[in-house]
């Protein structure tokens, strides 16, 4: 799913998971095990890239949260475990109120399985909010190299980083509306912390992907480069920080990027709200069920227009 | 200085997609389907869309390509943005 390499105090975690770095349980289990190394004493700066030709990440793993909600219907023993599957550990579970959820189950009452589901994806939402907080408040400058495709969670990992160096084939965008849903992994208050709200709202109400050169005009890149070098300059940029004493760059960092606490905790309320409508599993089932790898993009919808007929 | 004509604007069109997607680019028509003229998926042509707009240094959002079908089409676009 990814690499880590620590290399003259930079620790280099290079995306390589699936066909678009999707984020699903494999993929966060691996960043979960780069949240130990952020405070390493030997690890003085962090660079996320992408290994994957085409882009960055194109987000949560869409297939798997489509299996989340509908896999499991009419079977509540095998929805118990697969919710339990999600957490990080039985005692997590415990006070999340399994015991209420199984005790439902065995009153055959089938009112608790919506609110289970949810329940089970947030579990996995409490896990990705955890490591992208750790990322985003980690003691050391933080550098996300982005090229191709950097949609939804994806945008929303690299949002967690102190600055974002992009080459000219970025694309950033938000299409969580397509789905019926709003971002889940911290993406909203991360870009309003970061962008005027226009900017975020012509973002986030629109679906559209802006290129690097848009996103840099806004200020959401700090440095845009020739394609191919984003992962190079990101490296030399974070190899400058490791210059100055750690302490002053953790404090300097606390000071110029509060972590919007409250405000991620409202977006993942929002986006359980919105998982229990059919809309969604309306929108995913027609996501999975599309040949076409990203079908929200330009030429999928005139694909499709194409091969149904009249 | 005047914004170029849709005339140019397919000209120039024709000359990048076939120089990115490696096609003769006198077999390309303005009312050819550019999925299949250019044999691309939907991730290239986002890159094609990157492409557009840095060479016409103009901005086009995906949903207002997001039913384009042929050149002529694409053009259309990319003219109201100039």
């Amino acid at each position: 799913m990814l690499t880590r390499d620590i290399d003259d105090g930079i620790l280099t975690v290079t995306l390589d998971g699936g066909a678009f770095n999707e984020i699903g349980l494999p993929m966060l289990r691996a960043l979960e095990g780069v949240v130990g190394d952020l405070t390493r004493d030997d690890v003085r700066a962090l660079v996320i890239q992408s290994a994957n030709e085409g882009g960055f990440s194109a987000g949560a793993d869409l297939r798997e949260l489509h299996a989340s909600l509908t896999s499991v219907d009419g079977a509540p023993s095998e929805l118990l475990d697969h919710a339990l599957g999600l957490f990080d550990s039985p005692r997590t579970a415990a006070r999340s109120g399994v015991s209420a959820l199984r005790n439902a189950i065995r009153r055959r009452d089938v009112r608790p399985m919506n609110t289970a589901k949810v329940w089970g994806v947030r579990a996995f939402l409490d896990r990705v909010h955890r490591v992208f907080d750790a990322i985003d408040a980690a003691p050391i400058p933080t550098i996300a190299a982005v090229h191709g495709v950097c949609f939804g969670g994806g945008f929303e990992l690299a949002l967690t980083c102190d600055i974002i160096v992009a080459d000219k084939t970025a694309r950033f965008a938000f299409p969580e509306l397509r789905l019926g849903l709003i971002p889940g992994f911290g993406g909203i208050p991360r870009l309003e912390r970061d962008l005027g709200n226009g900017v975020v709202r012509d973002i986030l109400l629109s679906g559209r992907s802006v290129s690097a050169k848009r996103a840099h005009e806004v200020g959401l890149i700090s440095q845009l480069v020739g394609e191919g070098h984003a992962g190079k300059v990101a490296k030399r940029l974070a190899q400058q920080t490791t210059r100055f004493d750690a302490h002053t760059l953790s404090v300097a960092k606390r000071f110029a990027k509060p972590i919007p606490l409250e405000r991620l905790a409202a977006e993942k309320d929002q986006f359980c709200e919105l998982l229990v409508r059919p809309t969604v599993v309306e929108a995913l089932t027609r996501f999975v069920e599309s040949k076409d790898a990203m079908p929200y993009l330009p030429g999928a919808r005139a694909k499709r227009a194409r091969t149904t007929p009249s | 200085m005047s914004a170029p004509t849709k005339e140019t604007v397919i000209e120039r069109l024709f000359t990048l997609a076939a120089t990115r997607f490696n096609k003769e680019r006198d077999t390309l028509n303005a009312s050819d389907d550019l999925f299949d003229a250019l044999e691309i998926d939907s991730m290239q042509a986002l890159s094609l869309l990157t492409a557009l707009e840095e060479t016409f240094n103009v901005e086009i959002p995906d949903y207002e390509v997001q039913d384009v079908r042929t050149f002529d089409e694409l053009a259309d676009v990319v003219a109201s943005r100039l």
